[in-house]
């Protein structure tokens, strides 16, 4: 491999895994509050891009407009997805839980590719078409973008769980549920929150990520299991380690493909995430099942 | 036996009454207009009666059924096509390589539990289906493999719609009976006391893991049947029918079909399978549900309808639950009937 397909391959993986980790994020932050896996968590990031795509292109705003209020009813959805199903579904089990996610995947993906068409779409850059050269590389400026928004929402989200009230009661929520309850804090109120919010985040992935790669209705359950593996990797814990869990796969996938031999080709980009996620597993699973045992 | 018959009378009125209208089902109109669907009905059955038991049984669920029905599919095809290999041969090799290859992911996978475990069987599936599509040279890339066999004992071929539907419901009944007769067994007791509580269940002895990698053996080797008869009905496969989609299919079944229940598996592949194929093409035909049903992403939107109101409202399954309210209205009926 050559030096600047090698920097090509890095550059090409840090964007892409910005992209995950912004959806492990999203998993990480409902999981610790929780304690559920919201298997719905990649449409979010497929509702992001065709919603900014159709504010943008049929309501014609201006891009950064069309990103909040496309980040803002993925929000909204997020909530309506908590209170609607997991709310109702009082005492279900982990496995109900799965199936009732999955459900609303499947669901929001029929009514996604309803409105928008099963084609897959192509939103405008934000800034710019020009790619710029760095080391033999070629960069899109709007890999700049996703790596620059990547980064303020980490900053952002840091800041929200270090400083604030409702970061603080999110973070006792995720330490131990019922004693937060007994100190005042209302458990389903945070799980609200936190559902909106991974959804927030996963819309603010997609709508960032679409101009570059394309979007399409059936793109959520790929994503979503990239920012599985993200999270998995950054052992569902830290922000810290799921973002660098997200820009490793990210990195690893860009330099399996770049190598171009046996299984290392293009046409299995897709299994590479997936591999290491059953490697991941079940190299953890003792410790994986303690845990879900404990909680 | 007597006693058994007794017991189980409900179960075998049912069956009774299944096979009667299976019998009866292929009339004149059927045959012109529906066998196919029949058919298909039978294949998903056995399908989703392995993930039924599975997560009736266990309490896990497992997101990648489509695997197995692929690699039954798939190792049938090619064996058949491109080795000459007698199709039934091929179907025996397929149930054992596809059991063999169950074996081996099960036992670190199976450890895994609830969320874990779903997400690496959803990765595996998908997995298979990249291969699937990938593997050119064996598999025929996104196009598949055509001109699959018909499947024939001596000299009789089973080439005609009719017959098609009567190997694979024959081979269904035959499925059923075996799942029904494992869960009365000693295994069957194991495995709902796995339900009930893991730990319960080993402390009295059970090795758990054990068990159920051998239930997710056997809804493999059933998913793996249905896969290899599925390739002989068609004559055609393709990776289309093994993707992520087919196994929310199948999950849909036996959710719909209720979990732990034998006979729910096939009222769920019916319920599915008249809903995709009859209802949702004829909703889409009336006015009032045009704008919403324009692209053909419409069976979705119904699949994920069901899986969350199911599941919310019925965690047990939709016919398992009307089953459980004809059983206690007809044991109150009964003691009533003792009172008086």
């Amino acid at each position: 491999m050559t030096t600047h397909l090698f920097v090509q391959s890095l550059t090409s993986g840090l964007t892409q895994g910005c992209i995950y980790a912004l959806i492990g994020l999203g998993f990480t932050i409902i999981f610790n509050v929780t304690g559920i896996i919201n298997f719905a968590q990649g449409e979010f990031v497929m509702l992001g891009g065709m919603l900014s795509f159709y504010f943008t292109r049929s309501a014609g705003l201006p891009i950064i407009p069309a990103l909040l209020v496309s980040v803002l009813i993925a929000a909204l959805i997020g909530a309506a997805l908590y209170l609607l199903t997991i709310r109702t579904a009082r005492r279900a089990s982990v496995v109900s839980l799965i199936i009732i996610t999955i459900g609303a995947a499947i669901f929001i993906r029929g009514i996604a590719g309803e409105k928008w068409g099963v084609n897959p779409i192509s939103p405008p850059a934000f800034t710019g078409k020009h790619p710029l050269h760095f080391l033999g590389a070629t960069i899109q400026p709007q890999a700049l973008w996703i790596i620059g928004i990547t980064l303020a929402a980490a900053v952002v989200l840091h800041f929200l769980f270090s400083s604030t009230v409702i970061g603080k009661a999110l973070r006792a929520c995720s330490m131990n549920r019922s004693a937060a309850g007994l100190v005042g804090i209302n458990p389903r109120m945070m799980a609200l929150i936190a559902f909106a919010l991974a959804a927030a985040i996963g819309a603010l992935g997609g709508a960032v990520v679409a101009p570059l790669s394309f979007m399409s209705y059936d793109a959520g359950v790929g994503l979503g299991l990239k920012g599985f593996v993200a999270a998995s990797m950054g052992g569902f814990k830290s922000q810290t380690a799921v973002i660098a869990g997200g820009i490793v796969l990210g990195v690893v996938e860009q330099v399996a493909i770049a190598i171009d031999w046996g299984p290392f080709k293009s046409e299995y980009k897709e299994a590479i995430a997936l591999v290491l996620l059953l490697l991941i597993l079940v190299v953890r699973s003792r410790k994986l099942s303690e845990e879900e045992r404990v909680s | 036996m007597l006693a058994a018959l007794k017991k189980h009378k409900w179960s075998y009125v049912g069956m009774a009454a299944c096979l009667l209208l299976l019998v009866l089902l292929p009339t004149e109109y059927l045959l012109a207009e529906k066998i196919s669907l029949l058919t298909a009905v039978g294949v998903y059955s056995i399908v989703a009666v392995g993930l039924c038991l599975l997560m009736g049984y266990t309490g896990q669920v497992a997101l990648g059924q489509a695997a197995f029905f692929g690699l039954g599919a798939y190792i049938s095809a090619v064996l058949s096509t491109t080795h000459n290999v007698n199709p039934w041969l091929a179907m025996l090799i397929a149930a054992v390589a596809t059991g063999a290859f169950a074996y081996v992911v099960g036992f670190p996978i199976l450890r895994l539990r609830g969320n874990y475990l779903a997400m690496a069987t959803l990765g595996l599936g998908i997995i298979m289906w990249v291969l699937f599509r990938n593997l050119s040279q064996y598999t025929g890339g996104p196009d598949g493999i055509t001109g699959v066999p018909d499947l024939s004992i001596g000299g009789f071929v089973f080439d005609t719609d009719l017959r098609k539907y009567s190997l694979i419901w024959a081979f269904c009944i035959v499925i059923l009976l075996i799942s029904q007769n494992v869960m009365r067994s000693r295994a069957g007791r194991a495995l709902r006391a796995i339900h009930g509580s893991e730990g319960a269940a080993e402390s009295v002895g059970v090795n758990v893991t054990q068990f159920k990698v051998k239930i997710f053996v056997l809804s493999a080797v059933y998913a793996s049947v249905a896969g290899s008869l599925y390739a002989h009905q068609t004559n055609a496969i393709g990776p289309g029918s093994f993707d992520f989609l087919a196994s929310v299919l199948i999950l849909t079944m036996a959710v719909v079909g209720g979990l732990a229940s034998v006979w729910g598996a096939v009222f769920g592949a019916a319920a599915i399978l008249i809903l995709k194929i009859e209802w949702i093409p004829e909703m889409s035909k009336m006015s009032f549900f045009r704008p919403l049903f324009m692209s053909g992403a419409a069976y979705l939107i119904s699949y994920g309808l069901l899986l969350m109101v199911v599941m919310i409202f019925l965690p047990n399954g939709l016919f398992v639950s009307l089953r459980d309210a004809f059983d206690s209205w007809r044991r109150r009926r009964t003691q009533r009937g003792v009172a008086g």
